[in-house]
């Protein structure tokens, strides 16, 4: 399936979705989700045979990912279910370094024959790439973690919740939708469970379960009489937790301006497909945006993707270093700026960091794919550059002994490599609240929720939307706003960051299908911060007529 | 062995069939062979293979359906999978949009198979990249590409006797070219059914002498330009455009083709009458399957005539609900051209801009189909019908809609992912801000 087909099968359109067909692996009743999958004991001999046949036939280095990965996803729109899918994928892959170069290869066939098969594969390929290699692979080391285990903390897995109970959710939120002024809901719940098992000759045997939820919807209002239409999506974040994010806890909630409620980990789908009916009907009349400078109030579930795609992107060092310039592009956050230890790429409030271990968010595993045991590090400290994103085979080069442990890969099918570890800005130190952020700014928009997003190859002119927004004059809010877009260059939007809300507003936005290599591999990710205020930003009227 | 011949196909499927206990039933039998190789810093890094095929099962009772896959194609396994999509059907809530499964339905032959494309070896592809990186690092230059290609069967079979078979090949290339000082860059792309048409070194040199060119590109004020869209800077604003002639949603006026008061703009004239838009899975430069995934035969049809909108694509529901024949949508589309030639735009163009691509195309407002994203990869300015500098990239944001009644020429076809698409000429093309990006 291309992604345009699925984003038109589902109805939601809904930005950074991607959805390769190999994903989605083999259809399953519902119950068989529950099945065990292979005991951990036949994992690690199976694994053996892998590091084994690839150690006999020459190989340096070897590693093998015993890959389950279970998903379930269901659709509706007004009051039908669309679809409900139950998937299963299971396999593995083995990847092998010999004569300084990597091999990979993967079969469906976990046996002892299958794995020796593909494990001549990916030496084979490795020894045919190695006429070509002009920059041997050079892993920094990684201490021998022998056999562990991590879980996503989850308190309720999806896989035990009836799918009738989510359809019948689903439903709900549509009917309160329409009930409130609506004319179309489409609405999505995307569940995902990756129990992986990693295991290299360095000696680490690595079992992992990994859960992750996406609840979603775009509800539509029209307006017959002009032809004119608007939506507005749902405010909550696809999270790296179980089903327990569905409960819509009271003492999760934020309240945001003009009746909009804001979510942190746990998510009111009905109550927030209310309010959207409301606010969708209210983008009809809303006063369209005067083109100019305006100071920004964005709120997390907004700043999230900005943080993504102008602080995420630009620091994974495969971009800067050339070896996504065919399809991502590069970066402008290059080593001879990092190297000066003072490029500015923000104001002094500006602290963002990286972090694979961070509780509820998409990117938390204990190990990464290539068996290295996650952390925490800074990007950019007091607004200066000191750190990208870098994996075993790449610290070398920015003179570096330790991986951060941000290797990934989407399947089993897939070769791991380099992604995007959750990235955050840090809250601000001082107690201030989003009341408090509006009651200071004189001319401004509030903007919350997702929209359109488009970035340079290198990651310095962007234009982003929003879901809703509204006008701040002299301290107050004053309406609803529409057609608004801003542009802005990362390094000069940064530097204008004026103001963080405390730890209290802080929230996360997440990306769950993020694109990335050739051929594409998608992964998920989360982005933190509390809400944000960036003075001075270039915003322009988008309404045209045709 | 992913590749069944029509006769095998047919074996399988009947046998599936054989096993169905349900109102109805539907089988879809497909698989590909493909091959890639990645490089970067004029040195390969990855290269792959990959295999697959696959059996769907779609059973129904009523208007209840469930679907079940396998990869194996035994008899024990056969049976397992459509047992098991009769269990998920019987499990399924209702769908009351479900349409029975079509009858026997008549298809052009196809042409989207070429054995020479299939015969593609690992050393082909390796020569590929070599074509790119040697000419790259003598022009001090660097190369970073991907060259794929695959073959792949497609079939399907139900229990009202449809059945539908074919075969295609696809070879597909692109090639980003960097100068070694970093502020020039080219990039070209390639796609054919037959690989024989396919010139790595030609494709290759194009994306250096692009990247050559455009060195050292000089700020000029953004702001509405004439602009020459290469094929490739506007396949993505226009293929937007015609994935968005549905019917369905200009009928529950949630899209550009619905009308003030309701209703859809069908038959009305949106875009300069110079424009036609169809689709003809039988052209020779742009072939595709004869029939889509619900066993539709898909026919020669026309989109814009003269600028007016002649069909908007309807489901099989949906046509029912609106008591007209259904429209297929169709898997690319053919823009007509002019004879003008590239050199001829440029040297009929007193000022402008040669736009090589277009990129990061997001959608801004479905309203008015308004779209933003930014040039790349060689974007030139035109004075008195020469190319006088590079410029830096722009962002744009403008509406295929918008662009169409602005055009000014049109000049000759390329294929381009798997469309033929004109060179153009066309006026006051909205540029919103610059970018530093090379």
């Amino acid at each position: 399936m291309k992604r345009r087909d699925f984003i038109q099968y589902t109805g939601l359109g809904a930005g950074a979705l991607m959805m390769p067909s190999l994903l989605l692996g083999n259809d399953i009743p519902a119950e068989a989700l529950l099945n065990p999958g292979m005991d951990v004991a036949i994992k690690k001999k199976m694994a053996d045979v892998a590091l084994n046949t690839a150690k006999s036939l020459g190989a340096t280095y070897a590693d093998a990912r015993i890959g389950r990965y279970l998903n379930q996803y269901v659709f509706t729109r007004e009051d039908k279910v669309q679809n409900v899918v139950n998937t299963e994928s299971f396999g593995i892959g083995i990847r092998v370094i010999v004569k300084g170069t990597w091999g990979f290869a993967s079969t469906n066939s976990v046996t002892e024959d299958g794995i020796k098969k593909a494990t001549d594969q990916a030496v084979a390929i490795a020894k045919a790439n190695s006429k070509f290699q002009k920059e041997e692979v050079k892993l920094a080391p990684v201490k021998s973690h022998g056999e562990v285990s991590w879980k996503t903390p989850i308190k309720k897995d999806f896989k035990d919740v009836p799918v009738s109970e989510k359809v019948d959710l689903l439903l709900s939120a549509n009917a309160a939708a329409l009930e409130n002024g609506a004319n179309y809901v489409n609405s999505g719940l995307f569940m995902v469970n990756e129990q992986k098992y990693f295991a290299s000759t360095d000696g680490s045997y690595i079992d992992q379960d990994v859960h992750r939820i996406w609840p979603t919807f775009t509800v539509t209002a029209i307006d017959k009489g002009t032809g004119k239409f608007k939506s507005r999506q749902a405010m909550s974040a696809p999270m790296g937790m179980g089903y327990e994010y569905m409960d819509g806890l009271a003492s999760e909630k934020l309240k945001g301006p003009e009746g909009l409620n804001l979510y942190r980990g746990s998510y009111d789908i009905i109550e927030d497909a209310t309010i959207a009916a409301k606010q969708a009907k209210a983008r009809l009349t809303a006063k369209s945006v005067e083109a100019g400078k305006y100071d920004l109030v964005l709120e997390p579930n907004h700043l999230g993707l900005t943080i993504h795609e102008s602080v995420g992107h630009p620091l994974e060092l495969d971009r800067v270093l050339g070896y996504e310039a065919n399809y991502a592009g590069t970066s402008f956050a290059t080593l001879d700026k990092w190297k000066t230890k003072n490029f500015k790429y923000g104001s002094d409030i500006v602290n963002l960091v990286a972090d694979k271990t961070q509780v509820g968010s998409l990117g938390a595993v204990g190990y990464d794919d290539e068996g290295v045991q996650t952390k925490k590090w800074d990007l950019v400290r007091n607004g200066v550059l000191t750190n990208y994103q870098a994996i075993r085979d790449q610290v070398h080069m920015i003179d570096q002994n330790e991986s951060h442990g941000c290797c990934y890969s989407q399947s089993w099918n897939d070769v791991q490599f380099q992604r995007m570890p959750n990235v955050s800005l840090e809250p601000g130190k001082e107690k201030y609240s989003i009341d408090d952020m509006i009651k200071d700014v004189e001319k401004g928009i509030y903007i919350a929720g997702r929209g359109s997003y488009s970035i340079d190859q290198q990651r310095y002119n962007f234009q982003f939307g929003g879901t809703v927004f509204f006008e701040i004059k002299n301290g107050k809010i004053v309406g609803m706003l529409d057609d608004v877009a801003y542009q802005s260059n990362t390094q000069e939007f940064w530097n204008s960051c004026a103001k963080i809300c405390d730890k209290d507003d802080y929230r996360m936005f997440g990306s769950f299908f993020d694109g990335k290599g050739q051929p594409s591999q998608v992964s998920a990710v989360s982005h933190g911060s509390s809400t944000t205020r960036f003075n001075g930003v270039n915003v322009i009227n988008t309404g045209r007529k045709i | 062995m992913a590749i069944y011949s029509k006769e095998e196909a047919k074996q399988i499927m009947e046998k599936a069939l054989s096993f169905s206990t349900a109102d109805a039933c539907e089988v879809n039998l497909s698989g590909s062979e493909s091959g890639n190789i990645r490089y970067a810093r004029n040195t390969v890094s990855t290269a792959g293979h990959r295999s697959n095929q696959t059996l769907v099962v779609q059973s129904n009772f009523g208007k209840k359906s469930g679907t079940a896959t396998i990869d194996e194609f035994d008899d024990e396994s056969l049976k397992k999978v459509v047992k098991r999509a009769e269990e998920l059907a019987k499990l399924s809530p209702e769908n009351p949009e479900f349409m029975a499964p079509l009858g026997p339905q008549r298809y052009d032959e196809s042409i989207t198979y070429v054995d020479k494309t299939a015969k593609i070896t690992p050393e082909y592809r390796a020569e590929v990249a070599n074509s790119s990186i040697e000419p790259a690092a003598a022009k001090d230059v660097t190369a970073a590409g991907f060259f794929n290609d695959s073959t792949g069967f497609s079939a399907m079979m139900n229990s009202s006797g449809l059945f539908a078979y074919n075969q295609a090949t696809d070879a597909s290339f692109t090639v980003t070219m960097r100068s070694n000082d970093g502020t020039g860059s080219g990039w070209v792309t390639r796609d054919f059914n037959d690989v024989s048409k396919f010139n790595a070194v030609e494709a290759s040199t194009v994306a250096i002498d692009k990247a050559v060119m455009s060195k050292e590109a000089k700020a000029i004020e953004p702001g509405k330009y004439t602009v020459i869209l290469e094929p490739a800077a506007s396949v993505g604003l226009l293929g937007n455009m015609a994935f968005a002639f549905n019917a369905r949603t200009a009928d529950e006026g949630r899209s550009f083709m619905s009308k003030e008061g309701g209703g859809t703009k069908m038959g009305e004239k949106i875009v300069d009458e110079r424009v036609n838009i169809w689709s003809d899975p039988l052209n020779p430069e742009v072939p595709t399957g004869t029939w889509n995934g619900s066993g539709q035969p898909l026919k020669k049809t026309s989109w814009i005539e003269n600028g007016v909108v002649k069909n908007l694509a309807y489901g099989r529901y949906w046509a029912e609900k609106k008591g007209v024949d259904p429209v297929p949508f169709p898997n690319g589309f053919i823009m007509q051209g002019g004879d003008a030639s590239l050199d001829d735009l440029i040297k009929g163009t007193k000022k402008g801009i040669l736009v090589t691509r277009l990129w990061y195309i997001r959608t801004v407002d479905p309203q008015t189909l308004l779209y933003t994203g930014l040039t790349r990869d060689g974007t030139f300015y035109i004075e008195n019908g020469k190319i006088k500098h590079p410029v830096k990239n722009f962002r744009f944001n403008e509406s295929p809609i918008i662009m169409l009644n602005n055009l000014e020429t049109l000049g000759k076809q390329v294929r381009i992912d798997g469309n033929l698409v004109p060179y153009m000429k066309i006026r006051d093309f909205t540029f919103t801000s610059l970018s530093d990006a090379v």
